[in-house]
């Protein structure tokens, strides 16, 4: 196939006329149109499928809209995009959640921070933390990931810019350890918050799951009912297996809530319709830049707008 | 969640027993299920079009052979085609011109582009065949300096002491001399994370290209990435015209399917994989495992080659004799539980093993630390006689394995149910082991 230069001819031509097209949106592909037909469907399945909706949910969407469409409910290009839209924000309409920040149920407030590498957890912490330093809460960080090169220092620059104290351990020793340690001084110093930034690992690696565990099991022996928060970091630029990771880390601890990371790329973050469909877990917070001030609330409708 | 290609096809093709061609009718469901399985596993939704069409027209028309079904010979002809779409050799890194000889690694936030250049330091440096310079160049992430300096403590290579108020192309430029003078020939750059979207940080990326002149630009992409991989791909090589790329976190369950779109819209090689967060999880990038997995059928290569590593050859031979002649018996059986916990996490392992994804959440294949535990009490407490036979545990027999090891009946149950599955699973791997290359009419898959 690569020989004859097959594939790859129809694939830059496909790709070429699609350049535009991936950059585009529902709505200018709905523009020119006056009547729903199979090509408009079609594109419909495209623009969701490469969404990272996946192959299921995608179908769903379209097999409802087409049932609309047979009983009449909708019947123009306009109606149908109002209909998928709609039934989107249906969906993630009841995930959205929001931490009780100015009503905490119990002080120090404990939140673990999960999630595979690179997702963007310590980073989420640092803007949290600045955000609720700037509401006069009183947070202490802990740097549970003693296991990634230089993670500590990372945490410990968040800690400096945010103005809040960081506590922690020598590279390698337990994690356990500092939550531990963590929870003890944020009691001690009346502290609101604790956030506790974890090490990144794969939900299939069975003995990490475990060391997850038990620090959850540790935060609980010095604060009975810690961790209040159980939290699972999701980078949007990840596929399907999102969807796996939520799956695992859900049934290794029981998670709390989601965040979704790095929405400022052009990646749409899709998958998370269908974590929304399979698990009752409040999307709390989205993370949309590097930056401290790029933490935002989940809206289900902005993300919705957002994502075409 | 994701059944296996094979599985489908073979629902698909129950109907089809007996027809000798493959025909237009009679593939068109079959190229939905790959159309399917290939979008599950997050090839990207262009690619997989063409991908099956292509498909489809070579599909048409082939003779069915004899001794196999119209499933196996699809899936053989879809296998094919994706290895020699992934590339059919392995490619090293390049390293031409005069040295010391300048690597860029480029990527996405958090795609491993750090560890990754610890991971390449390391491997170079074996046998003693070069000596790698490492460099900090990303000067936005907190800390990463410090981590890029720890990672080159740990593999005792020289690395250059960047600053955060530095400038990154000044940083590259003076990194290069310093390798020169510190005797070095491969000088291995770590850039910053950064969407293809931000132009600022992409015209940075081209001007360090301008001042270096790399040997080889890489980029490095998450295994776990989505739709998003073609345009990642697309917009780094139309600015720095990449010499190949790193796939990195294939340990988890990532069916990989960027790999493929990435080949497919950029083609060029995919080098390297990262396996692990540790220095050493690095390989060569082979097409034919990839495609395996990217179909749902696992990484059954890794996973015989990590066995062969594992146990020793005698040990190995002794194995595959029982296992041809289908003696593989509960002794065995407990021995070779023992031997795979060498190998690594059981989890690991097993999701290595076609199938093994879907049936890994059912009660009786989970195996963890303890339950191995319960495992050698129960067959510690068989006679040698049902060991070697397990057909003759009856009722009472179970009942009584129970009671001396302190487990229950259902216990029993299910350790018998998993060796019988398990028997099943060694035969099938004991004969991929052995052809190391997919040739032509050797069709490894039992459909
Ligand atoms: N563009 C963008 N980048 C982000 C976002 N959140 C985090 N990042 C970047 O992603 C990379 C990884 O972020 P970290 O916070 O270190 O991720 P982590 O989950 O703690 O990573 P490990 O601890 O290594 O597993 C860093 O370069 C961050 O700057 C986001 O919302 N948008
Ligand atoms: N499991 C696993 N983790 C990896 C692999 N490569 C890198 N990582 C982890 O991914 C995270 C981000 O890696 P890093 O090198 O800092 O990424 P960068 O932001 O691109 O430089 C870290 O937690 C690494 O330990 C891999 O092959 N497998
Ligand atoms: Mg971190
Ligand atoms: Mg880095």
């Amino acid at each position: 196939m690569a020989r004859d230069g097959g594939f790859f001819k129809r694939l830059t031509k496909g790709l070429s006329k699609s350049r535009e097209q991936l950059n585009e949106k529902l709505e200018t592909v709905f523009a020119g149109k006056k009547e729903i037909d199979e090509e408009l469907l079609e594109e419909l399945e495209e623009i969701l499928i490469t969404s990272d909706i996946g192959f299921e949910t995608t179908q769903e969407l379209i097999e409802t809209a087409r049932k609309q469409l047979r009983r009449k409910d909708i019947n123009n290009p306009e109606s149908l995009k109002q209909s998928i839209k709609n039934q989107m924000v249906s969906l993630l309409k009841p995930r959205e959640g929001r931490l009780p920040i100015d009503d905490l149920p119990i002080a120090p407030y404990v939140i673990f921070f999960a999630g595979v590498n690179g997702v963007g957890k310590t980073t989420t912490i640092g803007k949290l933390a600045k955000n609720l330093k700037a509401r006069d809460k009183k947070v202490i960080l802990a740097a549970a990931d003693t296991f990634r090169a230089a993670a500590t220092p990372q945490l410990a620059l968040w800690g400096e810019k945010a103005g809040v104290d960081v506590i922690a351990h020598q590279d390698g020793s337990d994690p356990s350890a500092v939550v531990y340690d963590a929870i003890q001084s944020a009691q001690h110093r009346l502290a609101d918050f604790v956030l506790v930034d974890t090490a990144g690992r794969l939900h299939t690696k069975k003995n990490l799951m475990e060391e997850l565990k038990k620090m959850c099991r540790v935060a609980d022996k010095v604060m009975p009912g810690a961790p209040h928060e159980k939290l699972l970091v999701l980078d949007a630029t990840n596929g399907q297996n999102a969807l796996m990771q939520a799956k695992q880390f859900h049934e290794a601890i029981g998670l709390t809530g989601l965040i979704l990371t790095k929405l400022d790329s052009t990646a749409k973050g899709g998958v998370i319709l269908q974590i929304a469909h399979e698990f009752d877990l409040p999307i709390y917070l989205i993370g949309v830049g590097e930056g401290a001030e790029d933490l935002q609330n989940f809206d289900a409708e902005a993300f919705v707008q957002a994502m075409f | 969640m994701f059944d296996t290609l094979t599985e489908r096809l073979n629902t698909v093709f129950k109907k089809l027993k007996g027809q000798g061609k493959i025909t237009e009718e009679n593939v068109r469901e079959a190229m939905r299920q790959i159309r399917l399985s290939l979008l599950e596993a997050d090839v990207h939704y262009k690619v997989v079009k063409s991908f099956v069409a292509t498909v489809q027209e070579k599909a048409i028309g082939v003779e069915v052979l004899s001794s196999i079904t119209p499933g196996q010979q699809i899936v053989k002809i879809v296998h094919d085609e994706l290895v020699e779409l992934l590339g059919t050799r392995h490619t090293q890194l390049r390293l031409t011109g005069v040295p010391p000889y300048p690597v860029l690694l480029v990527g996405l936030q958090g795609s491993g582009k750090t560890t990754t250049i610890a991971k390449l330091a390391h491997m170079l440096k074996q046998g003693g065949k070069h000596r790698p310079y490492l460099v900090p160049a990303d000067v936005q992430r907190p800390a990463a300096i410090d981590q890029l300096t720890a990672l080159a403590k740990q593999i005792h290579a020289p690395c250059y002491p960047s600053k955060t108020s530095d400038n990154p192309v000044r940083i590259a430029e003076k990194a290069i001399q310093e390798a020169t003078r510190a005797g070095c020939d491969v000088v291995l750059i770590d850039t910053a994370g950064r969407l293809q979207v931000d132009e600022p940080l992409m015209a940075e990326l081209q001007k360090i290209k301008e001042a270096v002149n790399p040997s080889d630009i890489l980029l490095v992409v998450d295994a776990m990435t989505g739709q998003e991989a073609v345009k990642v791909a697309e917009a780094f090589n139309e600015r720095l015209d990449l010499g190949g790329v790193i796939l990195t976190k294939l340990d988890g369950d990532a069916r990989g399917g960027a790999a493929l779109s990435i080949k497919a819209v950029i083609d060029r090689p995919i080098k390297f994989v990262g396996i692990g967060e540790k220095i050493e999880d690095f390989e060569p990038f082979h097409p034919d495992r990839m495609a395996s997995r990217i179909l749902g059928m696992g990484d059954v290569l890794t996973l015989v080659e990590k066995a062969q590593e594992a146990f020793d050859q005698k040990q190995v031979e002794k194995f595959e004799k029982k296992l041809k002649k289908n003696s593989f018996t509960l002794e065995d059986f407990r021995d070779q539980l023992q031997q795979i916990r060498k190998m690594g996490s059981l989890e690991s392992i097993m999701s290595m093993i076609p199938g093994m994804q879907k049936l890994k959440g059912k009660q009786n294949l989970q195996l963890d630390e303890k339950e191995l535990v319960k495992v050698e009490a129960i067959i510690n407490s068989m006679t040698r006689k049902e060991r070697l036979n397990h057909a003759i545990i009856n009722g009472s027999r179970r009942k009584r394995i129970a009671r001396g090891s302190g487990t229950t009946v259902q216990d029993v149950n299910n350790l018998i149910k998993r060796y019988v599955q398990a028997k099943k699973m060694m035969k099938r791997f004991s004969k991929m082991g052995k052809r190391k290359n997919f040739g032509k009419g050797s069709f490894p898959f039992p459909v």
